[in-house]
């Protein structure tokens, strides 16, 4: 392999990543404010579909993104007013969401399944785009990968060097004891699972304007679900978030390679390979039980009322 | 103003009660839905309720969606009463039909219909509890999330069927199509009906409600497993085996999925091809919690979620409206059943805005 190809395969392995860690850095901060929401998959894909309507409607890819997020956290109002405002079970909601969002995508998206769209564009930087290997690694992106890049500084610092982010890991740690310190549990709650959603939609529409830039049914294929695992295998680190996101984007991208290096090898199997992974890197990570007791949120799943306590 | 007030005692009533609440409150959102979409919401409900049943033909279509439904569902219950969270139907159902379709297409020359579709059902049973033991031994052996490594599966056996069908087993003469030979008659399930596409898997349907009914309510097994969902603390100290659990919990749901996947193929598709179910492995789910877990809630809620397939198929020919919306009730009717379920606990208190804010 020359040069140019490594370089080509590591800016594909970050582009395939790029919806994995806005999905489950957004999951990561729900989880940490003690919420499962399993409806990434759902959030997701009607993010895609409703980031992809508007774009093929207006050619504003800006505002097809925020309309993506929008439509992500609009789905998880819905799991957040049936598990916080209603207390039921978040695991069964979680699916209700993926179901449903499955669903309404399949449903309003039909129209939608030949409609050609241009999609986002690389970026570039006068003088540094340009720039051999360096040029191609880091400055050639669509604004969305950069965007990404954002979003995990901003959700580590949040989390671990700013009051609120210390507020809403106490939430998710022991909400009877916020509650008594005067903390509004559900309120907290509420946001995280609203960013949550709101992220997973950014992640669905970077598929459908960037990456992939068309509609399809289910063309999420299984990535809100990835996201979730990533979480538990990040043992609820960002930073660990983000090499997760990258080092799956790397086995996506390796299927693709490894039929070019002449292994004879069925399709298929080259294509289960990131589901295979998931079960790999969570068996690796769960083995150690006290590994994943000691890093998850304390109250993660549990359901909460402040007429209970 | 609207607040909660827990009750001193779950409500009985609201147990049964609820999952009614929520198919009434489907029904009238759907019907708005309608209306929104232009269309006028008598003939909707008509097209989408009535028609697809007011036959012979249309009730027997009702009851071979509702048999894999709700066989799956039994099954996915079992494990759903002591929390073990099997979400991979899907992917176990389609192993299932691998190997009872891999069977057939062995055997279908060789062997007589009293051996072959025997095998079949034992072969599809297999295939789908070996598919749901990989969640089991990782859960067991290593504490991994069953839900996750379950769901992941039915990717990795849709991509298994697809391998096989565009490979190896696909029909010489089928046109370079993606599927496997027709099966012979001899590994084709009897018709039930005259007129209808209603096979002998529903039967197996039959036995399965009825065996999970007298499973349910007095084996030692299904009350562990009961005590493990709701107090998992309490079945510790009383010494019921956790690992025994989760064991039971998924190969049950695995065998059942396994059993619809092969009653699929040697149904109505008659022949290996892609995909397999309409995704009666995640509806199934939904069949499970709206039937309350319970063997008599299940097969009437299987009804009423085949029932949601049919007007998808009905409406789209009908009212030209995409078939996806059967996903969309379906999702629905869930959201509606979970949101509802808080009356079992709660109770409905309306106040004056003074009292919200002093509490």
């Amino acid at each position: 392999m020359d040069m140019n190809t490594v370089i080509l395969m590591l800016a594909a392995t970050v582009a395939a990543a790029v919806p994995l860690i806005f999905a489950a850095l957004g999951e990561l901060v729900v989880e940490k404010s003690g919420v499962l929401n399993l409806g990434v998959e759902g959030m997701m894909i009607v993010g895609a579909l409703f980031a992809f309507i508007v774009a093929a409607e207006t050619g504003q890819l800006w505002l097809a993104a925020m309309v993506g997020a929008l439509a992500g956290a609009s789905m998880a109002l819905i799991f957040g007013f049936i598990t916080l405002s209603l207390m039921a079970n978040q695991v069964a909601t979680g699916l209700a969401l993926t179901i449903f969002g499955v669903g309404l995508s399949a449903f309003i998206g039909q129209g939608y399944t030949s409609v050609a769209l241009d999609g986002l564009k690389e970026l570039s930087i006068p003088g540094l785009s340009a720039l051999p290997i360096v040029g191609k690694l880091f400055f050639a992106y669509n604004i969305l990968v950069y965007l990404a890049l954002a979003a995990f500084i901003a959700v580590a610092w949040f989390l671990y060097k700013s009051r609120a982010g210390l507020i809403l890991r106490a939430v998710g740690e022991s909400p009877s004891s916020a509650h008594a310190l005067g903390y509004r549990v559900i309120r907290i709650r509420y946001l995280a699972v609203l960013f949550g959603g709101a992220m997973a939609g950014l992640g669905g529409a970077y598929l459908s304007l960037a990456y992939t830039p068309l509609w399809a049914e289910g063309m999420t294929a299984g990535r809100g679900w990835i996201a979730l695992a990533l979480v538990v295998f990040a043992t609820w680190r960002p930073g660990r978030v983000l090499m997760g996101a990258l080092l799956f984007g790397g086995v996506t991208i390796a299927q693709f390679h490894v039929q070019g290096l002449g292994v004879e090898i069925p399709s298929q199997f080259l294509s289960m390979l990131p589901y295979m992974a998931t079960i790999v890197v969570l068996v690796l990570i769960s083995r150690d039980a006290g590994v994943v007791r000691l890093n998850a949120p304390a109250s993660l799943g549990q359901p909460w009322h402040n007429e209970l306590h | 103003m609207i607040r909660l007030e827990p009750r001193p005692e779950p409500s009985r009533a609201m147990v049964y009660l609820s999952p009614l609440l929520a198919m009434a409150l489907m029904l009238v959102v759907g019907m708005i839905v309608f209306t929104l979409l232009g269309q006028p919401p008598l003939k909707a409900f008509h097209a989408f309720f009535v028609e697809p049943i007011n036959d012979w033909y249309g009730f027997g279509e009702l009851l071979i969606k509702a048999s894999p439904l709700a066989l799956i569902a039994l099954g996915l219950a079992v494990g759903f009463r002591a929390n073990i969270w099997n979400i991979g139907a899907e992917g176990q159902l389609t192993m299932g039909a691998l190997a009872a379709g891999g069977m057939a297409l062995w055997l279908q020359d060789s062997t007589g219909v009293w051996i072959l579709l025997p095998l079949m059902f034992i072969a599809g049973a297999l295939g789908g509890m070996l598919w749901a033991s990989i969640p089991a031994l990782l859960r067991t052996r290593f504490n991994t999330s069953e839900i996750l490594v379950s769901l992941m599966l039915v990717y990795v056996a849709g991509f298994i069927l697809s391998w096989l069908i565009h490979g190896s087993w696909r029909d010489p003469d089928g046109y370079g199509f993606p599927q496997s030979k027709m099966f012979e008659s001899n590994a084709l399930l009897l018709i039930l009906i005259e007129g209808t596409r209603v096979h002998a898997g529903v039967l197996i349907t039959v036995v399965a409600l009825m065996l999970a009914g007298v499973f349910f309510r007095w084996s030692l097994t299904a009350f562990q497993m009961r005590v493990a969902g709701l107090a998992p603390k309490a079945a510790l100290y009383a010494g019921f085996k956790q690992k025994k659990t989760v064991w039971i919990g998924l190969l049950a749901g695995g065998a059942a999925a396994g059993l619809a996947g092969t009653a699929e193929v040697a149904g109505p598709i008659g022949q290996l091809l892609m995909p397999i179910s309409p995704g009666y492995g995640f509806a199934a789910i939904i069949v499970a919690f709206v039937g309350r877990l319970h063997p008599l809630g299940i097969l009437l809620a299987s009804l009423l979620m085949a029932l949601l397939y049919l007007g998808g198929e009905s409406a789209q020919m009908q009212l030209g409206l995409p078939a996806a919306v059967s996903g969309v009730f379906q999702g629905m009717l869930l959201f509606f059943l979970l949101a509802t379920d808080v009356l079992i606990q709660f109770r409905v208190r309306w106040v004056g805005k003074t009292s919200v804010g002093a509490a």
